[in-house]
């Protein structure tokens, strides 16, 4: 069995982003836009880590933490504009996010 | 071995949760997916013994921000199915496929730069420049030690500034999700539907 190098954790991290980018584009619903946009922050923190003991930085994964810290506060804005659509408009979709204006 | 293993496992589930949450019509069975995948990002966290952060991403990834997601879904009752096949946005589907096709050609590249300047005693250095000098990872200090001095003095403004961020995100939450009482309702179909011309009517309908 093949030994593992930092090298398949990076692709991992590739494969996960564009999982998640795609799904950005694709789905239409907001909460899982959301969602998709967090499989793509993990994505990066998966290789913020791998590099950071690739190169025995300690700082790779201090910013991790702030990754994690902006994800959140993105999370809780975001459910409070997708909750603010979905209470005026039941069933909206990302396209209706414009009935939010003025 | 035994790395060789947790990845190929962790691998399995990151990558099916993470279909899961694009393919699922369910918004509930996308969030259980995405709980999957940031499990799995946690275990490879701790292959790569940082510890600390594989605590971190269990208690605020899988422990907050998804139970608030799964949270909104249940209050608002939008657990529907949507369908996916209904194409909003012209060539939507085509942006989406060229965006997949070149991050997978980006990620083929970088296995490829990988498997062709590396050695097993020699890894590449193609992709990442010199060997980090500021902050060695010690031998015999524990990673929370590490995580804990970077963030206290190299760091220091970052971490002032997420202060602030944090105490931002909760007022705008808070001003978004007041009910306020002078905020007439859209205007609703005679059915209960959506707004006409909405996306939502097509959706619902």
């Amino acid at each position: 069995m093949p030994e593992v190098t930092e090298g398949w954790y990076l692709v991992l991290g590739a494969l996960l982003f564009t999982i998640g980018a795609v799904g950005v584009v694709l789905r239409r619903n907001p909460l899982v836009m959301l969602m998709c946009v967090e499989l793509m922050l993990n994505a990066v923190n998966l290789t913020f880590v791998t590099f950071s003991r690739m190169l025995g930085d300690v700082g790779g994964q201090a910013i991790v933490f702030f990754v994690l810290v902006v994800a959140a506060a993105e999370v809780v804005v975001g459910l409070g504009i997708t909750v603010a659509l979905l209470r005026r408009l039941p069933g909206a979709t990302a396209d209706d996010v414009s009935y939010l204006r003025g | 071995m035994v790395e060789t293993v947790t990845f190929l496992v962790a691998a399995l589930i990151i990558l099916g949760g993470a279909v899961g949450v694009i393919a699922s019509r369910n918004a509930v069975h996308a969030a259980l997916s995405l709980v999957a995948t940031l499990f799995g990002i946690a275990v490879l966290f701790v292959a790569q013994e940082a510890h600390l952060l594989a605590a971190v991403q269990v208690i605020v990834y899988t422990g907050a921000i998804v139970v608030l997601i799964l949270f909104v879904i249940m209050l608002l009752g939008i657990d529907r199915i949507e369908d996916v096949h209904l194409e909003r946005l012209g060539g939507q589907r085509a942006l989406a496929a060229v965006l997949g096709i070149g991050l997978l050609a980006g990620a083929g590249l970088v296995g490829w730069t990988w498997l062709e300047a590396g050695t097993e005693d020699e890894p590449s250095r193609a992709l990442t420049g010199m060997r980090g000098a500021t902050d060695p990872l010690v031998e015999g200090e524990s990673n929370i030690e590490q995580i804990g001095r970077v963030l206290f003095t190299d760091y220091v403004l970052a971490f002032e500034l997420t202060a602030a961020l944090l105490t931002i995100a909760v007022i705008g939450a808070v001003v978004l999700a007041r009910r306020p009482g002078d905020v007439a309702a859209l205007p609703v179909h005679p059915d209960g539907g959506a707004p006409e011309g909405s996306a939502a009517e097509e959706v619902a309908g």
